[in-house]
């Protein structure tokens, strides 16, 4: 009897058979109640669910608190924490170096919208295939508390001094230059968000997540667009989303007037299921019109906001042999004596 | 091109020998306007004399404009050999009606002019031999179509100053062959027959005055016409990269450009017709590095190229390689700065920065190459060192080596397989259970590093660029951070062992000695020529082809009274880097010798300044 209450109950295994735990990371050192520690969550179960083998990941940030966060997840994977708003540009180079592994990058706002915007709008017009989130609290923490890019005409610092610049909005900047899927949600939204980033996972092609991540230090408070409870009383979910695996064999009978489905390149499915208005998420001038008319009444509006299933990746433009470069052998990447010696006859 | 012969041999004798001849040993200057496609006429003119078997070398002093500002191009013809650029020239083309005036007026007595006939140059001094030619008056009915003949008008003067200076005219038509390629014969014809005006106008109505001449000799044969930047990237090739990322940068988009060549022609699979190779134009020097160091930390040999104003803008992600230790293979064709500087001069100015790029301590290994045949083989060298010690590596070449054509040595096919340096693959790990990727466990300051996608559990490691401890953990601790400051001032110790050694050859005792890297090679060379038959004073040579320098450094040193440091740069950075690895005594025998106009470095330069300061 007492050997029975001593076993632990048995650990629920994904489609690879490996148990949450391996796809955990150490332990996170941001404050308690920060967005992106939900966030970790999110991805981390993301992972797990999708069955990717944790070791075959490769992960990128920047700088600051969301640079921290790819420690705290998958920690049997490689992760490069690099500089300020350059980490797209270490994810293009591991990328075209090992075209076959799946890849992520976390960012903030100061990186992706300040230092780093130019490596941004660069990585969308190459459509490199990775997931890049953003973790947007609009603010410093880092450095204690000074405005970033994204922070809303109006919003307040805790000194009560008011932010006066036009904010730069990342979605918009990804559908209007190459990114081929595109969605905002918001840290405490469990549900949407675990579905964006699985969907995120099985796109082919680069999935830019601008995720309201509030900051309790120094961004939580009355004045701030990016406090919880603003995000409780603005944010405005396009639709109710359903994330279907490839690997699950499941056809349940959806409402085609209510539903729209969107097939993914490994099979999986996304269905958004219509709330209170209809939005097709691959119509590219509806989602600008959509998200500039949100942004009048100070809504927020979440979900997948533009998808495009077909378009070419950097990698696919390369024409690279389907092997990572990385280790090829010496045979594949030395041209031969013969090749010299013709060369040098040219310059004779 | 078939009735040359004809042409040639019954109608256009060659110029008549005169006693005072000065045979296969003068420069020759053609100041142009840039865009008019002299490239092409002075391309065949050195190649013509190449090919009769006597050293030459170009040099193309162009300037930052498409079109329209004036240019020149200098060939020396060298019995002895000497291919550094020389002062004073001695035969000038003169094309440009907006220098002219000037570059006649610099010219030294007895120098001789071919110049466009309506300039009448000859009305400025009495001391020089003129040769007025037509040039618009020739090129009309050589060419009929109005709009080529501003590029075809060059082609004269090939043959005017192939009658002048008895080029033999078989060798400027194979010349003229090679230059437009089977492909463009029809242009071929149209440039030979402007050759054929001016050789024809020559021979009928000038008069040799000037003593200089070529005369043929057996010096090049075997030998290849090759620029600096085309043989790095062809070394790049063979040193097996994978991964190019780069922004366009004069002067080393050609490197780029030539390798995407190179790559596009050698490394397609012939079976799937796909890249073993990727190949990405940056946003900018930052993204471009930033790939570099993305792909290497993944397992690619990944390289990028680009001058002064992209290494400052590098320096933040080369430090991160330095202290996250992550390959990355950066060739730098330094041009003039500071700042925008001359971007089309050439100069040594980005030692002391390539060196110690970035904040914090850090350095790093930079290969000085001085031919093509160095900008073939230090590729090879620069990628071995950059995956066996995991560390960001520089290939200090410059604008006159990169962009000028240089007589080299065909290319050696490398004899050494390629080193990949210190990988754990799945495999190892199985054995080992894991590994602490900043741990010295060979003693050489070297770790053991895996690669994204390894397929092992234990194969993973945390890459970043705050403090770290042997297992690649988060650390602030103080022990961390020394321990580890300390194994990577160790792994410099190892590198100082490893790279290419110097060139030296030692004076008598008692003498002086002369250090250089890079293009100062020729100069310097020269250099020690003419203090020895100037003033009887016999040198020492020592040509660094590396940082960190090795103990020949300080043996050179040691063996020689006095130690002239040649720099092509203002601030004598060779001079101070030597000064890091030397004890007062010796520093105290340490001279500089410093050139910086923008222009390769002259023999004569050094020996002025040597001379003041030897008081000789």
């Amino acid at each position: 009897v007492s050997t029975a209450t001593s076993t632990p109950p048995p650990k629920k295994l994904n489609i690879i058979q490996l148990d949450m735990s391996s796809y955990r990371g150490s332990k996170s050192t941001l404050c308690a109640g920060c967005g992106h520690n939900a966030i970790t969550e999110r991805v981390t179960e993301a992972f797990w669910e999708m069955g990717v083998e944790p070791w075959q990941v490769m992960k990128f940030s920047g700088i600051g608190c969301s640079a921290k966060t790819p420690a705290y997840f998958l920690s049997s994977s490689h992760g490069i924490n690099a500089v300020h708003g350059r980490a797209p540009t270490v994810a293009t180079g591991a990328i075209v170096a090992n075209r076959t592994l799946p890849s992520i990058v976390v960012t903030g706002d100061g990186d992706t919208a300040s230092i780093g915007i130019g490596h941004f709008v660069h990585m969308l017009r190459r459509n490199l295939p990775l997931v890049y989130i953003i973790e947007n609290n609009g603010v410093y923490g880092l450095t204690k508390g000074q405005f970033s890019a994204t922070a809303d005409v109006g919003s307040t610092l805790k000194t009560g001094t008011p932010n006066d610049l036009q904010p730069i909005d990342c979605c918009l900047l990804g559908i209007e230059l190459g990114a081929t899927f595109v969605a905002r949600s918001f840290s405490g939204d469990k549900r949407q968000l675990s579905a964006i980033l699985k969907a995120a996972l099985a796109h082919k092609g680069l999935a830019v997540i601008d995720v309201i991540s509030p900051c309790v230090t120094f961004n939580d408070h009355v004045g701030s667009t990016r406090s919880y409870a603003y995000m409780k009383d603005h944010e405005e979910p396009l639709h109710e989303l359903d994330f279907i695996p490839g690997y699950e064999d499941i056809s349940v009978e959806f409402d085609e007037g209510s539903t729209t489905e969107v097939r993914l390149h490994d099979g999986s499915r996304l269905r958004l299921k219509k709330l209170d208005r209809d939005y097709d998420p691959r119509d590219r001038m509806l989602a600008v019109r959509t998200i500039n008319e949100a942004a009048q009444t100070g809504e927020v509006v979440t979900g997948v906001l533009y998808i495009q299933t077909e378009a070419p990746t950097l990698v696919d433009r390369l024409n690279m042999t389907d092997e990572p470069l990385s280790t090829l052998p010496e045979a594949r990447v030395r041209p031969s004596r013969e090749a010299l010696a013709q060369i040098m006859d040219d310059f004779r | 091109l078939a009735d040359y012969a004809v042409l040639v041999d019954s109608d256009a004798p060659s110029a008549p020998d005169r006693p005072n001849s000065v045979v296969n040993d003068f420069s020759i200057q053609v100041g142009t306007v840039n865009g008019s496609g002299s490239q092409t006429a002075n391309t065949v003119l050195m190649r013509s004399i190449f090919q009769m078997g006597i050293p030459v070398s170009g040099k193309n002093l162009f300037p930052s404009n498409i079109a329209g500002l004036p240019t020149w191009f200098t060939i020396r013809v060298s019995k002895d050999g000497y291919i550094g650029r020389r002062r004073d020239n001695e035969f000038l083309v003169a094309m440009n009606a907006e220098t002219a005036v000037e570059d006649v007026k610099k010219l030294m007595p007895g120098a001789a002019v071919v110049y466009d006939e309506p300039l009448k140059l000859n009305a400025i001094r009495d001391d020089l031999h003129f040769y007025p030619v037509p040039f618009d008056k020739l090129v009309a009915p050589v060419c009929p179509e109005a709009r080529l003949r501003k590029l075809v008008r060059n082609m004269i003067y090939d043959g005017v100053v192939a009658w002048l200076l008895d080029i033999d005219l078989e060798e400027m038509r194979k010349a003229l062959v090679k230059q437009f390629g089977a492909r463009k014969a029809k242009a071929a014809d149209l440039n030979w027959g402007a050759v054929l005006a001016g050789h024809r106008f020559a021979a009928e109505n000038l008069t040799k005055t000037d003593p200089y001449k070529v005369q043929r000799m057996d010096r090049t044969s075997g030998k290849i016409i090759i620029d600096g930047n085309t043989a790095a990237a062809l070394g790049c090739v063979f040193a097996g990269v994978t991964v190019l990322t780069w922004y366009p940068i004069t002067p080393s988009s050609s490197l780029a450009e030539a390798l995407i060549g190179y790559l596009g022609r050698l490394r397609t699979d012939k079976e799937t017709g796909k890249a073993t190779y990727a190949v990405v134009q940056a946003e900018d020097e930052l993204a471009a590095v930033g790939m570099v160091i993305g792909a290497s930390w993944a397992g690619a040999r990944a390289m990028t190229c680009t001058s002064g104003p992209g290494i400052s803008l590098m320096s933040e992600f080369v430090g991160f390689g330095y202290y996250a230790e992550i390959p990355a293979v950066i060739f730098d064709v330094q041009r003039v700065g500071p700042s925008t500087g001359l971007p089309t001069r050439t100069m040594q100015g980005d030692m002391l920065k390539n060196a110690l790029l970035s904040h914090g301590d850090c350095r790093h290994p930079v290969l000085f190459p001085s031919s093509p045949e160095e900008c073939f083989s230090m590729a090879m060298d620069a990628f071995n060192l950059a995956e066996r010690f995991h560390t960001p590596v520089f290939v200090n070449s410059d604008l006159d080596l990169g962009m000028n054509n240089w007589m080299a040595d065909p290319f050696e096919y490398p004899a050494e397989p390629i080193d990949r340096g210190k990988v754990l693959d799945a495999e190892d790990l199985k054995r080992l259970g894991g590994f602490a990727r900043y741990k010295d466990v060979d003693g050489d300051g070297v770790g053991w590093r895996t690669l994204p996608g390894t397929d092992h559990p234990a194969g993973s490691y945390f890459t970043r660029g705050s403090g770290h401890n042997e297992n690649a953990k988060y650390t602030e601790r103080d022990d961390d951070y020394v321990r580890n400051m300390d194994r990577l001032a160790a792994k410099f110790e190892s590198i100082r062992h490893a790279v290419p050694k110097p060139e030296r050859s030692d004076g008598p005792p008692g003498s002086i000695g002369i250090l250089c890297c890079g293009t100062s090679r020729y100069a310097s060379q020269e250099s020690q020529a003419q203090l020895a038959a100037d003033f009887g004073v016999e040198t020492g040579y020592l040509r660094v082809r590396a940082f960190p320098f090795g103990d020949d450094v300080v043996d050179f040193v040691d063996r020689h009274e006095r130690i002239y440091v040649i720099d092509q740069n203002r601030d004598a950075q060779l001079f101070t880097l030597v000064k890091m690895d030397l004890d007062p005594e010796r520093i105290a025998k340490l001279r500089s010798v410093r050139y910086y106009s923008g222009l390769p470095i002259d023999a004569r330069s050094i020996t002025d300044d040597i001379a003041r300061q030897e008081g000789l």
